[in-house]
């Protein structure tokens, strides 16, 4: 056997074999690392929670400071009329926009929504809340859980839009020329043949946007603003669970820490149970395509 | 009879798009058609209209401290309600030290999850590990600021602060009173939110490095970990580059969870021990109790300044992520 060939069979050197190793163990390890800080806080999330969840948090407003008792009741409602008025305006808008993308935006123009909703998907929440003040609480007068409803509807439409596209463009381009071919004018077959086909796909994309920004608390800070008591009206300010989660939780009241934990897990059950529906309804294969 | 034939195109055949053309016009009402196509336009618009709308805004209503301050808005420390007097330099050093903190803590952490679930991690646990991190991204950012308060604040105080201080004290970033709130909580707390981003996007560039590089490499006779670093990593760098910046957008816009643990003092300390104060943060605590016109100007105008940034950052993240995933069909776009 030729020596160069002999010293290609050589064992790898224990060096080589070590850094090997070493980097195997580094990446697992930076999985734990990763991984340590979700379960410690979903463990704790569930132990401070679950202790301090009872009946009268889920059915009460809140007490005046140094009273027991008393809870979220009020914004549990008021982050459920939120999210009403946001997806009222942000679920046809951004499908809408999604539609034109894929039916109509295969052009320049398209191009460049597209390329304006990835801005908008990347604008800090705080700064969307910004403008729902100028736009809605200026004109109004006094804060509102319409502003509320605007700016997060803002936060969802780039989300839903681009969801959208992705999915209508997945439906083959075959299914729409038989419709073509029966005789369906254009506007029918993307209703119900297109957007039909793609349906669950879309679900997921509004699903993803409406964890996105249930929890969002930064653009409700002076817009929905909070409330101590129930709300039901648009021109009124309105207690948002996030919200709520954010004034217990930097108040120095024990009282007061106890109950965000229990807000909190209110909302995080609210989110995970959402994505992990999506994540299920994605795995059963019709929703292929989504990341 | 060989050679090309002078056929006449049909019409019919010219792209697949345009095939649909003449068969919708056969029996379709036109009036419809085109008040449909109105209506999506419009909402199409609207996305265009909404950034149109956020950017004009944000101009309008920070004029008056832009006439008032100009440039050196962003380079003055004092930061004076009462007498009218702004400078936003605290809010942006805050801001960029923290992302900075949280950038060095996050990247090497994210890289090695990528690696780990693409390249070395059983079939079976890729799904559930993915699926994992993912879901660090879900989470609120009020409830990341809450458990901060609560766990990482006070374990930062008793043992790491402490533990730093004795043995780094002397490069002057860990010293002072260990308040556990400060710099470091919020770099540390950013860092846990943004290692999904960027370990999302850096799996997702590795994925579109080709299999025969990697073959290619194994081929060689190099060991797994030399055929990652030569075969993938490198060919992914400019993709990994674009989700640590990716990353740095997110970390520089983050409001909440930095607002609950920063300390909210608008101080320039070199201490990673010492409270500060971020560009989100000063809006978020005081943009609904400012009075006074120049006040509320000066707040817009970082929100501004912050919009404008992250706007950068991010396309500059797309550019580099485009340019490894580009020849990439997996994510369907034609």
């Amino acid at each position: 056997m030729p020596d160069n060939v002999k010293s290609a069979l050589a064992p790898v050197s224990f060096r080589r074999r070590s850094v090997n190793t070493l980097a195997t163990v580094a990446a697992a390890g930076s999985v734990v690392l990763v991984l340590l800080p979700l379960i410690a806080i979903f463990a704790y999330l569930v132990y401070r929670g679950i202790g301090s969840l009872n009946w009268a948090f889920l059915t009460q407003t809140p007490k005046p400071v140094g009273e027991a008792g008393g809870g979220m009741a009020n914004a549990i409602g008021g982050t459920a009329l939120i999210l009403l008025i946001a997806s009222s305006m942000g679920v046809p808008i951004g499908i809408g926009a999604g539609i034109y993308l894929a039916e109509y935006g295969r052009n320049r123009f398209g191009d460049l929504i597209r390329f304006t909703a990835d801005v908008l998907n990347g604008v800090p929440s705080i700064v969307v809340g910004i403008v729902a003040y100028g736009i809605v609480v200026i004109a109004q007068g006094h804060f509102s859980a319409l502003a509320g409803g605007v700016a997060l509807a803002i936060m969802m439409i780039p989300t839903i839009t681009r969801a959208t596209e992705e999915m209508l463009l997945l439906v083959p381009q075959a299914i729409r020329e038989a419709a073509y071919g029966l005789g369906v004018s254009r506007w029918r077959t993307t209703l119900s043949i297109t957007l039909r086909t793609a349906t669950s796909g879309v679900i997921t994309g509004v699903m993803l946007a409406f964890a996105r920004v249930a929890g969002e608390t930064a653009p409700l800070l002076f817009t929905a603003f909070g409330n101590q008591y129930w709300n039901w009206k648009m021109n009124q300010p309105t207690a948002a669970l996030s919200l709520q989660v954010f004034t217990y939780a930097i108040s120095p009241f024990d009282e007061w820490h106890r109950q965000a934990w229990a807000g909190a897990l209110i909302l995080i059950v609210l989110i995970v149970v959402s994505v992990t529906a999506v994540r299920i309804a994605a795995g059963r294969g019709m929703l292929k395509g989504m990341s | 009879m060989p050679g090309p034939q002078p056929v006449a195109k049909p019409e019919v055949m010219a792209t697949p798009r345009d095939q649909a053309q003449p068969l919708i016009k056969a029996g379709s009402s036109h009036i419809t058609d085109r008040l449909f196509e109105l209506a999506m336009l419009a909402c199409g618009v609207c996305v265009l209209a909404l950034v149109g709308l956020i950017v004009y805004e944000l101009i309008a209503k920070s004029s008056l401290s832009w006439h008032a301050f100009g440039w050196k808005f962003f380079f003055r420390s004092e930061w004076d309600p009462v007498n009218e007097q702004f400078g936003a330099w605290p809010f942006v050093y805050g801001t960029l030290v923290s992302s900075l903190v949280a950038l060095i803590l996050a990247v090497p952490l994210s890289i090695g999850v990528a690696v780990f679930i693409t390249e070395m991690c059983p079939r079976g646990l890729k799904g559930i590990l993915a699926f994992t991190t993912e879901l660090l991204a879900a989470i609120p950012s009020v409830i990341y600021g809450l458990w901060a308060i609560f766990v990482l604040v006070p374990l930062l105080r008793q043992y790491l602060e402490p533990f730093l201080a004795q043995y780094f004290g002397w490069t002057g970033l860990f010293e002072g009173t260990p308040y556990g709130v400060g710099m470091l909580a919020a770099g540390m707390i950013l860092a846990i939110m943004v290692v999904p981003i960027i370990s999302s996007i850096t799996r997702e560039v590795m994925t579109a490095v080709p299999q025969q590089q990697r073959e290619a490499v194994l081929a060689l006779g190099a060991t797994r970990w030399e055929m990652i670093r030569t075969g993938v990593l490198r060919n992914a760098r400019a993709g990994i580059l674009g989700a640590i910046i990716l990353g740095l957008g997110r970390a520089l816009g983050e409001t909440m969870a930095v607002t609950m643990v920063i300390g909210n003092r608008p101080e320039i300390a070199r201490s990673l021990f010492a409270p500060g104060y971020t560009m989100a943060s000063v809006i978020a605590n005081e943009f609904s109790e400012a009075t006074g016109d120049t006040y509320l100007s000066a707040l817009v105008e970082i929100g501004l300044a912050l919009f404008l940034v992250t706007i950068i950052v991010n396309i500059l993240a797309q550019v580099l992520v485009w340019s490894v995933t580009r020849g990439m069909p997996a994510r369907g776009h034609a």
